[in-house]
């Protein structure tokens, strides 16, 4: 499984320290999502273009993710400005869209697209871990996080377990079709799935008993954190001041 | 299935907050650490289920499973769902960061709904045990969507159409749900009975 697809590149925000970079994408994407409007929205986009450019990220990648992203705000599109009333822009047949229907798709379009450019951006650049690590320091209830450290940990090993459970119904020859012996098939295959995952919960948890867990990780890296943070967490707190008020 | 970023409204998204976050203290403060690992787990193998493309007819669905997670994790369903749809928000944009905690509770409660209603049919009688199965998807499911309109609405009546048709195309996915869940609980009882606080193996 290869996931953490922007956080192998080289540019400063990968290289700045991950709390830094949670503190400005929280309230970031927060503002965005509360504005009214599309001029503030339309503000958000243009940074969170900007930091995919500095994060120098692969264009085409990006391109897919939103792809994905907009399936949704197209069916958006399809039906919210037929259904909201005031003053018509265009009509197809029967069907009258607004011009206020049309606004509001488009300040949510914008919205979208602003965040998710900047949450790739900001919290895409840096390993998963590293999140996860920077959160604790950010008080986050230290049960989630090792919630998290293991889901992510063993994510990687029970998507194999899947391949191969998967593998082995292909060597049988299973066509899979609409029909019960399929749905029972897949219903074994993932309750195999769910038993072999408890079962390794189990050894897991041996394991960490072994080595003397009493509920409490040590932290090997530190975070340090420099003057280009700084510098850093500034420019963007100006940057979310200028998406909110206008310049 | 989860709503993405821009569209809810503030009091819609601060409600789900409030009440995701809620109910995430509640399933933190039953999962002591003893059970970490094995919650953690389990969220993975959930996750990686997801994935899965389920045919119906031309077309196909994903699987959300989180009624078969409410039956076997209670409360503990929405620390669960918290961590897997953080990832997603992070790793593929699904979902996002601010509608986290709505996500979370649409996709919790209904979990929490399957594990006071389903989970205590789930006894050694099996074919009690498939329809409370099948209940347990169903709800997870046609629950998590009917929630995700419910936000919608209150959000603006503009949606109200858009909402309809999410309800009608989710239809098929609330059914194959409960088939599919009705199997892995029927399953589970067979292979390890101990994952449903079932004591002794129950026969074919």
């Amino acid at each position: 499984m290869h996931l953490e697809e922007f956080a192998e590149g080289n540019s400063i925000l990968h290289r700045l320290d991950p709390r830094v970079k949670l503190m400005a994408a929280a309230p970031l994407a927060l503002l965005v999502a509360l504005m009214q409007g599309f001029q503030g929205p339309a503000r958000g986009l243009l940074l969170a273009v900007a930091l995919v450019a500095i994060a120098r990220l692969n264009i085409k990648k990006v391109a897919v993710r939103l792809a994905v992203v907009n399936v949704f705000v197209l069916m958006l599109w399809a039906f919210v400005p037929f259904s909201y009333p005031g003053t018509e822009a265009f009509s197809i047949g029967p069907l009258a869209a607004s011009r206020e229907g049309l606004a509001l798709a488009l300040g949510i379009t914008l919205k979208c697209n602003a965040i998710v450019l900047a949450t790739i951006a900001l919290l895409g650049t840096s390993q998963v871990m590293n999140l996860a690590h920077a959160l604790v320091h950010l008080k986050a209830p230290e049960k989630l996080v090792h919630l998290f450290f293991f889901f992510y940990r063993y994510l990687g090993v029970l998507h194999d377990e899947y391949a191969r459970l998967r593998t082995a119904l292909r060597v049988r020859a299973f066509a899979p079709g609409t029909d019960v012996r399929t749905y029972r098939a897949f219903a074994w295959l993932l309750g195999m799935l769910i038993v072999r995952s408890f079962e390794r919960s189990r050894r897991i948890y041996q394991a960490m008993l072994l080595r003397g867990f009493h509920g409490h990780f040590p932290v090997i890296d530190h975070f340090t954190l420099g003057k280009k943070d700084m510098a850093f967490g500034a420019l963007m707190a100006v940057a979310l001041l200028i998406i909110w008020r206008g310049l | 299935m989860h709503i993405s970023e821009g569209i809810l409204s503030a009091p819609v998204l601060l409600a789900g907050a409030a009440l995701g976050a809620g109910g995430v203290a509640i399933g933190l403060r039953k999962m002591d650490y003893t059970h970490i690992p094995e919650v953690a787990v389990l969220t993975s193998a959930f996750f990686v289920a997801s994935l899965v493309r389920v045919p119906v007819g031309p077309g196909s669905v994903h699987l959300a499973l989180n009624g078969l997670l409410g039956v076997l994790l209670g409360w503990m369903s929405f620390p669960a769902i918290l961590v897997a749809l953080s990832l997603q928000a992070v790793l593929f944009q699904f979902g996002g960061i601010t509608t986290l905690g709505v996500n979370t509770f649409n996709m919790a409660a209904p979990a929490v709904a399957a594990y006071y209603v389903c989970r205590p049919l789930i006894r050694n009688e099996r074919r009690l045990a498939a329809v409370a199965g099948f209940s347990a998807g169903a709800l997870g499911v046609a629950g998590a969507v009917v929630l995700i309109a419910l936000c919608l609405i209150t959000t603006g009546e503009e949606f109200l159409n858009l909402s309809k048709m999410l309800v009608a195309v989710n239809i098929p996915a609330v059914l194959v749900e409960g088939a599919l869940t009705a199997f892995i609980v029927l399953f589970l009882m067979k292979v390890k009975p101990e994952l449903l606080n079932l004591k002794e193996n129950v026969d074919a």
